[in-house]
């Protein structure tokens, strides 16, 4: 029976094909550098993490305390207000545990594996988190809806980014 | 609005990595197309393409680079690009040319060519995080699909198991694909015993890279019953982007496929869905994605979807069958083709025309979605005969 579904084209190509010099590669690379300016809100949400505390943004209609902190809500569409200091703390609202690189090499035997979290920040919004990273935490120990803190770096090393917090660590019962 | 359908369709075979160049492979895709409802290019008004991001193929502005092997020289061409959502979405742009009423004919080519890029395309989605807040911590593309995994299986109280079921049907489905880039069956056992990449993304919990392109032709309702005696109607399109702060909305549910399916099923005029669909091809970059995306297609209610799956209901005899091309995890996943590979199956499932993967039952209406960007966006195509 004739096939009715038409294909063509797509010719697989083996490692052993290029290795072998049966197909003509060309290579290039490209260094491409930017310098991004950190905009209105973000620029005061970086200095604030520089002296190692968590600022927020309040929009003046639906309420919601923002983080990261935006100069306009994206709901109401309208100027936000007031800035809010949140705490350092929070609740894990999912995880996991990465043996990837960022360029999809395996990390080396032995070595940690990532632990991305997103983590709902107290004194925003509902609901409202950021992506950071967890530690002190076995992997296996981990389990959503668990409370955890900011590790921050010490005052002399921090450079007003988001890596100025190490990551978030579980809080004890009492904390 | 003029009444628009699909009247032919084309695919390469998708591989992990193609002889042919990116301009080469939407050629084979968008030829195939047009010879399979005998058309030439010059019947052609205008062409609406797709590939997602250029930093892939290292050319800046890739559509333009593209347009020779689209068929779009000196004609009205438009790239869309909305990442993973792409295939889906240059349908409905596509659409939008043809129900217009400005052109009659629109020749959609979407094409990918991941493996260009050295030393993994992985790496390129980087640049997808927020360069201030996000991109300090060196994430990796799995780490939002972790994340969603791990929220949308705790959220219900699904397990690894449980998603592996949705892999195993993907997969299995598209050995039966003439393009497919896979050669062998897989177990609900290997699925869970592949490596762990990021828990609870194991390796064949997602598709693989590939090369490919994929192609349809649109017409317009009178110029369509002229081209073919079967012409697969596009009853509805929809598409929603949301915001990109996504670690600010709970993942669990896919919010910006909720509006997307209502938009088209509202166009469609489908009250049921869940009723009333015969062949879903949800878009499946990971085995939960495709249980997810039948949520938000409103196929399944929230959190009985596994349920569903076991119970052989996704299954291609089944009531309602998932991916019966084999999706992305069956088939490949070159990404912006991979869409429009789903637009393809509808076309030849609802004509009775998908050779050894047809859904028995004589199928009538089915949908096809692809989502992308940061957790953001969908495009969904319902189509019917």
């Amino acid at each position: 029976m004739e096939q009715k579904v038409k294909v063509s084209g797509g010719t697989a190509l083996t490692e052993e094909m290029i290795q072998s010099g049966k197909v003509f590669l060309t290579a290039d690379s490209l260094d491409c550098a930017y310098a991004w300016d950190t905009g209105v809100a973000i620029s005061r949400y970086l200095a604030e993490l520089k002296k190692g505390k968590i600022i927020g943004k309040e929009c003046r209609a639906c309420k919601r305390v923002m983080i990261p902190p935006r100069m306009f809500c994206e709901l109401c569409f309208r100027p936000s207000g007031d800035w809010v200091y949140l705490q350092d703390s929070g609740v894990v609202n999912t995880y996991s545990i990465c043996y990837v690189n960022w360029d999809a090499s395996r990390i080396k035997e032995g070595e940690k594996p990532y632990l991305p979290a997103v983590i709902e920040i107290d004194g925003a919004a509902e609901g409202m988190g950021i992506m950071h990273l967890l530690g002190e935490v076995e992997p296996e120990q981990i389990k959503i809806g668990m409370r955890v803190k900011a590790v921050w770096k010490p005052d002399s090393e921090r450079t007003g980014s988001i890596t100025d917090i190490k990551y978030f660590k579980p809080l004890s019962k009492e904390g | 609005m003029r009444k628009v359908a699909i009247v032919g369709a084309g695919l390469t075979r998708f591989v992990r990595r193609a002889l042919e160049t990116p301009k080469e492979l939407s050629y084979e895709a968008a030829k195939t197309a047009l010879d399979s409802c005998g058309l030439r290019l010059e019947d052609i008004d205008c062409v609406a393409h797709g590939t997602a991001p250029d930093a892939f193929d290292g050319i800046h502005q890739n559509g333009e680079y593209m347009v020779d092997g689209c068929g779009g020289w000196n004609k009205p061409t438009m790239r869309v690009y909305v990442g993973g959502a792409t295939g889906v979405h240059a349908v409905v742009h596509g659409w939008h040319h043809v129900a217009s009423g400005l052109f009659d004919l629109c020749l959609v080519v979407c094409e990918e060519k991941m493996s260009s890029a050295m030393p993994h395309a992985q790496g390129f989605f980087l640049t997808i995080f927020d360069a201030i807040t996000e991109r300090a911590l060196q994430p990796n593309l799995l780490w939002i699909f972790a994340l969603e995994m791990n929220r949308y299986m705790q959220r219900y109280g699904y397990t690894k198991e449980d998603m592996a079921l949705a892999a195993v049907n993907n997969k299995n489905n598209g050995q039966l694909h003439p393009s497919s880039q896979f050669k062998t069956e897989v177990t609900v056992e290997d699925i869970l015993n592949s490596e762990t990449m990021a828990y609870p993304v194991s390796r064949l919990d997602v598709s693989p890279v590939s090369d490919g392109a994929a192609a349809v032709v649109l017409a317009a309702e009178p110029v369509a019953r002229r081209i073919t005696d079967k012409p697969v109607w596009i009853e509805g399109v929809g598409w929603t982007l949301d915001t990109a702060y996504w670690a600010t909305r709970d993942l669990y549910y896919p919010r910006y496929l909720d509006r997307a399916a209502r938009m088209a099923y509202e166009m469609a005029g489908i009250r049921e869905p869940a009723k009333q669909i015969n062949i879903a091809e949800p878009y499946d970059p990971f085995d939960y994605k495709a249980l997810h995306h039948m949520e938000g297609l409103q196929l399944a209610p929230r959190g009985k979807t596994v349920e569903l799956l076991r119970d052989g209901h996704f299954a291609r005899d089944g009531n309602l069958p998932m991916c019966p091309s084999g999706g992305l995890l069956g088939v490949g996943n070159p990404i912006a083709a991979a869409g429009t590979m789903k637009v393809c199956e509808l076309f030849w499932q609802l004509r009775g025309e998908a050779d050894q993967r047809q859904v028995p039952g004589n199928p009538k209406l089915g949908v096809a979605q692809a989502w992308g960007d940061l957790m953001q966006v969908s495009s969904v195509v319902v189509a019917g005969i």
